[in-house]
């Protein structure tokens, strides 16, 4: 089959035509409050250890930590359509992956533990698509967030009941990870790695979900039945996708681990899984921005209402959440950011088009 | 050798049998109209050949291939393609990025990650929009079109994915008149390299635009040939009468 040609063959003036249309316009009135706002969060990220207590950067950190998981439930539910209520799972592998690496082991060089939690967190995903999603048809959204579910509640119950991974009390003292002979304990210099992984991630996110392959994944979100009939294999789409989540938030996971020095059955379970559903659709699925938003704002918050509202605060947050959730549907993020911005456009850059031109 | 031919489907719901040991069979560069009173199988027959619906029994056969039990993206990937009867384009995607969904969908998943693609597909992106009167609309949402201009968009997905054969569902429903005029203009083009499978309730309109046509009623076959044969047939008269 020709590359070009539609298959329908067009009278010569309307090829002359489509050449000749203004390509600019394609671009004309584009909002750009996301750049912006990008920006102006990495400028707010990389000054806050200067300016911030010691304590509050070690708690940004855990934050930044966190923003990196939520990215990781982002791209599944706000970009993909699945309900993931398991994103714990990979979390907590991860951690507890990258502890007994470093209990039993004695590995903490972050060139191996980092990599490690990422291939466990993706493996992992990549096994439970494939009882999940991979059927032959497509599965329900309940099914698979029930099933997800039902794998981090196992998962928690299971480190709880086993010698190995400490019961209850998970594994403690975890060695501080190493870049070389230097060791990395909890401060700024955590935080800026932290920051500059979450940068990259977000950045090779953003190119994915801006790229064709994200238009096929905008296909798969808002009508996955329409866009199986275009031929394309959404199942296949739906695993590269949720395994990809998974190893975001095994990286997650096992920098979560080396940060607290200890992994416990809770980073496993649904209370965590949930946790992330809350950060994201706070701040606003579907465009990454959001769940770092919602991460920042809601640890934020509770930070500051457990200092200053000690007995009520979690109910006051609570009533802020649902207060969103009623009234802004999209989360904070639609407060700035327009429908238009938010889906975006997948057509090709200027550049592309003139190297495309005969 | 007919491009497809469908050899007693029939489908049947609990205690509903929908379509009775229906046959239909379509040649190459043929558009072939299927009509009936509401509730006679039309929509399920699509339904079955499109592969949305898995007959209870009978047999489809695409290009020499039997697809009977074939999933709708592996059918895709043969060669059909569908238009919904209730309009499924993607509302919040520009209608430029609709079309580019369709004509990507045969790209690898590598060329789709680094959208290697995009740069050579935008010419055949946007002769579709202009072949569908769509190009100065291009950069809108879907939703914010015409409900006729939806439809068209709709066949203009359907025609991107370059099928042999395409299946419309009611392209002309809820369509003013001169819209009606403008579907079948935009239609005729296509015969060049590709049949039609077409339900419609509007008689002239397929009297128009189709070379044969097959009568169903109550899920059976009741005729099936050219458009004036079917006219001048009795049973078929008698139906429509009786509707009438």
């Amino acid at each position: 089959m020709s590359s070009t040609g539609t298959g329908i063959q067009p009278p010569p003036r309307v090829i002359e035509a489509a050449r000749s249309l203004p390509l600019a316009s394609a671009f004309a009135g584009r909002t750009k409050v996301l750049p912006i706002l990008e920006l102006a969060l990495l400028i707010a990220a990389s000054i806050a250890p200067l300016v911030l207590r010691d304590y509050i950067t070690v708690y940004a950190t855990r934050v930044l930590i966190l923003c990196l998981f939520a990215l990781s439930f982002d791209l599944v539910w706000g970009y993909a359509g699945i309900l993931s209520l398991g994103q714990s799972l990979f979390f907590g592998m991860a951690g507890y992956g990258v502890a007994l690496l470093s209990r039993d082991f004695g590995v903490g060089s972050i060139f191996a533990v980092l990599p490690a939690g990422a291939l466990i967190g993706f493996v992992a995903a990549l096994l439970l698509a494939g009882f999940l999603l991979l059927g032959r048809h497509p599965s329900s959204v309940v099914f698979v967030s029930l099933g997800t579910m039902t794998g981090a509640y196992a998962a928690d119950r299971l480190a709880r009941g086993s010698h190995y991974l400490g019961g209850q009390n998970g594994i403690p003292s975890i060695q501080p990870m190493t870049i070389g002979s230097h060791e990395l304990s909890e401060g700024p210099g955590f935080y800026y790695l932290v920051l500059a992984i979450l940068v990259l991630i977000y950045l090779l996110s953003r190119f994915l979900l801006r790229s064709q392959f994200g238009l096929a994944l905008a296909g798969l979100r808002e009508n996955e039945q329409r866009i199986a009939f275009f031929g394309y294999k959404v199942q296949h789409l739906k695993a590269i996708i949720f395994a990809i989540s998974g190893a975001i938030a095994g990286t997650s996971g096992s920098l979560y681990a080396f940060h607290e020095g200890f992994v416990w059955p809770n980073m496993l379970g649904v209370v965590m899984s949930t946790q992330v559903v809350l950060y994201v659709l706070f701040g606003g699925s579907g465009t990454l921005i959001g769940a770092v938003v919602g991460t920042a704002i809601v640890e934020g918050l509770s930070f500051w209402l457990s200092d200053n509202y000690r007995d009520i605060w979690p109910i006051i947050l609570g009533v802020l959440l649902l207060l969103v959730i009623l009234f802004r549907p999209l989360g904070l993020i639609s407060l700035v950011l327009g429908e238009r911005e938010r889906v975006g456009r997948f057509g090709p850059s200027l550049k592309e088009k003139r190297n495309a031109a005969p | 050798m007919p491009l497809l031919e469908a050899a007693g489907v029939s489908k049947v719901f609990g205690k509903l049998t929908a379509l009775d040991g229906a046959a239909l069979t379509v040649g190459d560069r043929e558009f072939h109209g299927l009509i009936g009173p509401n509730g006679s199988g039309k929509s399920t027959l699509m339904k079955c050949l499109a592969g949305a619906l898995v007959p209870t029994r009978g047999k489809v056969t695409f290009i020499n291939t039997d697809v009977t039990s074939l999933t709708p993206p592996e059918r895709a990937r043969a060669g059909m393609s569908l238009k919904f009867q209730i309009t499924a384009v993607l509302p919040t995607l520009t209608l430029y990025d609709n079309i580019l969904l369709a004509l990507q969908a045969r790209s690898s998943l590598l060329d789709l990650a680094f959208s290697r693609t995009r740069g050579r597909l935008h010419e055949e992106v946007m002769t579709m929009l202009l072949q569908f009167r769509l190009a100065d609309r291009a950069f809108d949402a879907a939703a914010t079109l015409s409900h006729g201009q939806q439809q068209w968009l709709e066949i203009a997905m359907a025609l991107a994915c370059r099928p042999r054969l395409l299946l419309l569902d009611e392209p002309t429903g809820g369509m003013s008149l001169e819209e009606r005029r403008v579907t079948g203009e935009l239609l005729q083009p296509i015969k060049q390299h590709c049949s039609l499978v077409i339900v419609e309730h509007d008689l002239d309109f397929i009297r128009d635009i189709c070379d044969r046509l097959t009568v169903l009623d109550q899920g059976k076959v009741l005729a099936s040939g050219t458009v004036a044969e079917i006219q001048a047939n009795r049973s078929v008269q008698e139906i429509y009468l009786r509707r009438a």
